[in-house]
């Protein structure tokens, strides 16, 4: 079975406490809709759904506000068992927002329902009806090869599909959601059966044919469970062994997916769906970092399959727009850099045309998407941020968790399908001024300005359980460490390039200093991010030579620790001061107030911007920032004092 | 996969399935020791037994199934 559908990929996994969570829903003074939207926003299986289905229950049954979940009351019409499927139906509308009650009236009593004025579903005024019949619930006779008869057949199966909507209309005043039919594996011909009137095949593809046009036409809902299914493929959709021993209509396994699409489409009809896609662009729009790879060195080619990964996300988010759907741009880059790409890369799809607010910088992305929003006059809610870094994505969800963030694998090959798999703008209706709607947000759009930070970075950075490692320059690391020093422009203080046996000899030289930092957190081992190289210039000054870092790891203080680990050595080694140069290149203007930041005094400045800092290494004492701290494999310096 | 570790994995699929942590799994428990154990939540903790163990049983295999001791034969038998 594909686990991207089956296993909701798109969501984060759940968390080992679940349970414990769930037993404390509700203890807490906050808002018990948050608190269990957050429980619900994992990818939960059919245990877990009916799980969280009875917490849900039991915190609402003391009639607390459940805000700001929105209420809605689902009746569901069936002619199999939808028993196991009510409760999953219940967690899985919390995760997109909606409060949901479900009426479940008796087993196979579709007709009686829909028709009868003061039937219990008619009388109970729902908002609207799940028709949720499968291809055993119709009244279809096989007519093989007789045209006629199998249009009759079809308008037959319509007509009753049309009599339970005029019903239910009258009777309670709901709208219909429709499912498409999802055919049965088993065909009697093999392929004519597409072909040939009246076969089961081209029966059911008719009967869609005609319900989906009936559903324009009518103001009902379609729900398109036969897409579903042939997404996951047929034969894992249906189970025969459960439909014989229970009246199941496919797998037990399916039942997560099932409930995320009848949860999107309620929460669609509510109008509560995505209305803007932030796209990060390192490894996300395009393969590589644009700041360190250049244009010539990004993936974003057809012919390369790293590029066209990239490009199946920039086309899909392109295809987005013109459906009305508003695209933005958080990156952590220079603006002018960032923007290079779409300027100048002939293989780019994406504009800057088709940007409404494009935000490159150095801020941390949850304070970016902020602004977004606010630029937008969008709520947090409607906005859906794709990003291939674990701890962005797990940032913005810990600090805007009403913003969406699907999860992404590793393969970018899978970006756009695990982002539409995850349905984030699922809609019911598509009007022409959708058409026109992302280009009327742009011209509204200026440039947001970025003033207030984010609230609660700190605490988000101390749950990373940040490891950094600091060792000197050695054999084993020697070729990483030349490969950044030879790639890295963006963090890079005096960019100075260093071939393989330099390096070597600095790592032999007993009067230079070398430090190679490696960082781990809970998302995994970033591995090396950063190289420094001191050497001794006058007596007791070590001259900061090369620091250049990762911008991986922005935003998380590393700098501040590497400057306590140089300080430690350079005390050890008698050593009084630090001096630093910051080398200005077009690429590197990151990094122009670094030794500002560190309590660097400036000492010079040069027309060609060039400055020089020194640091004062008695009562030096950098910020300190939430991380283990190794320190391994270092003898001590000679002295230059 | 010995006995005693086949109960152990039980015990947690019943807490899971039933939402209940006191359940003690023995051989003789069966549907009407437990609140909730209706047939559909029956059919649902096959089919999490089924998962857990990565094992399919036949129809007719599960509706023979009288109590845990009887299960716990057939996990064995598909081991």
């Amino acid at each position: 079975m594909n686990q991207l559908f089956s296993e909701l990929q798109w969501l984060p996994r759940a968390p080992q406490d679940f349970s414990s969570s769930l037993k404390a829903l509700g203890n807490s003074a906050g808002p018990l809709g948050s608190e269990m939207r957050s429980l619900a926003l994992h990818a939960l299986d059919l245990n877990q759904l009916t799980k969280l289905a009875k917490a849900i229950g039991k915190a609402t049954a003391g009639g607390r506000s459940i805000d700001p979940l929105v209420p809605f009351r689902l009746a569901v019409l069936s002619n199999s068992t939808v028993d196991l499927i009510v409760p999953a139906l219940v967690a899985s509308a919390a995760r997109h927002g909606i409060a949901l009650e479900v009426l479940q009236p008796s087993y196979d009593q579709v007709a009686q329902e829909a028709l009868t004025p003061d039937s219990k579903v008619n009388s109970s005024k729902p908002d609207a009806v799940l028709i949720a019949l499968d291809y055993r619930g119709l009244p279809l006779k096989l007519s093989i090869g007789d045209s006629e008869a199998a249009s009759a057949a079809v308008r037959g199966v319509i007509g009753y599909l049309q009599a339970l909507s005029n019903g239910i209309k009258t009777n309670s005043g709901a709208v219909c959601i429709f499912q498409t039919f999802a055919p049965p594996v088993e065909t009697l011909f093999g392929s004519l059966d597409r072909a040939l009137p009246g076969t089961m095949r081209s029966l059911i593809d008719a009967i869609n044919h005609a319900l989906a046009e009936h559903v324009l036409d009518s103001g009902d809902v379609l729900l398109d469970v036969a897409g579903v299914a042939e997404s996951v493929g047929l034969a894992d959709w249906h189970d025969t062994q459960l439909w014989n021993m229970a009246k199941f209509s496919f797998s037990d396994e399916l039942i997560p997916l099932y409930a995320d699409h009848v949860a999107r489409t309620v929460a669609a009809i509510r109008g509560k769906s995505g209305k803007a896609l932030i796209l990060d662009l390192d490894n996300t729009v395009w393969g590589g970092v644009i700041g360190d790879d250049g244009l010539e060195g990004i993936q974003v080619a057809q012919g390369d399959a790293r590029g066209e990964a990239h490009l199946a996300v920039q086309r899909l988010a392109l295809e987005l727009r013109q459906r009305g759907i508003v695209l933005a741009v958080s990156s952590k880059n220079t603006d002018q850099i960032a923007r290079e790409p779409f300027e100048k890369h002939p293989e780019m799809l994406l504009k800057l045309e088709h940007i409404a607010v494009f935000q490159a910088n150095w801020n941390d992305k949850a304070t970016n998407i902020q602004a977004i929003a606010d630029e937008l006059s969008l709520g947090l809610e409607s906005m859906v941020f794709l990003d291939d870094n674990p701890v962005e994505r797990g940032l913005v969800r810990k600090l805007l968790p009403q913003v969406a963030v699907p999860e992404l694998p590793d393969d970018p090959a899978y970006y756009a399908r695990t982002l539409a798999a995850g349905g984030y703008f699922e809609a019911v209706v598509f009007a022409n001024e959708d058409l026109k709607r992302a280009g009327y947000y742009q011209d509204n759009a200026r440039r947001a300005s970025l003033q207030k930070q984010a609230h609660g970075v700190e605490a988000y950075l101390a749950s990373l359980d940040m490891t950094i490692t600091f060792q000197p320059f050695d054999a084993t690391g020697r070729a990483r460490i030349v490969q950044l020093i030879n790639k890295s422009n963006q963090y890079n203080l005096t960019t100075r390039r260093y071939t393989d046996p330099e390096i070597a000899e600095a790592e032999n030289d007993p009067d230079v200093f070398t430090l190679q930092v490696r960082l781990a957190d809970i998302f995994g081992d970033n591995g090396m991010i950063g190289v420094i190289i001191c050497r001794p210039s006058e007596s007791g000054v070590w001259e900061i030579d090369t620091w250049l870092m990762s911008c991986r790891v922005l935003g998380r203080k590393v700098e501040h620790m590497v400057l306590r680990e140089i300080l430690d050595h350079a005390r050890v080694a008698g050593v009084q001061k630090l001096s630093g140069t910051y080398r200005p290149t077009d690429r590197n203007k990151l990094v122009v107030d670094h030794y500002s930041k560190l309590g660097f005094n400036k000492l010079d400045e040069d027309e060609s911007g060039l400055t020089c800092w020194e640091l004062v290494v008695d009562g030096a004492n950098p910020e300190s920032a939430p991380m283990k701290v190794v320190s391994q494999g270092f003898v001590a310096v000679a002295s230059h004092s | 996969m010995d006995d005693e570790q086949i109960y152990v994995r039980l015990t947690q699929i019943f807490d899971d399935v039933f939402d209940d942590e006191s359940i003690q799994v023995t051989p003789e428990l069966s549907a009407k020791d437990v609140d909730g154990w209706d047939s559909l939540t029956h059919i649902r903790m096959i089919l999490t037994v089924e998962k857990a163990f990565k094992i399919k049983f036949s129809t007719s295999e599960i509706g023979k199934l009288e109590n845990v001791g009887d299960l716990v034969k057939l996990i064995k038998s598909h081991g």
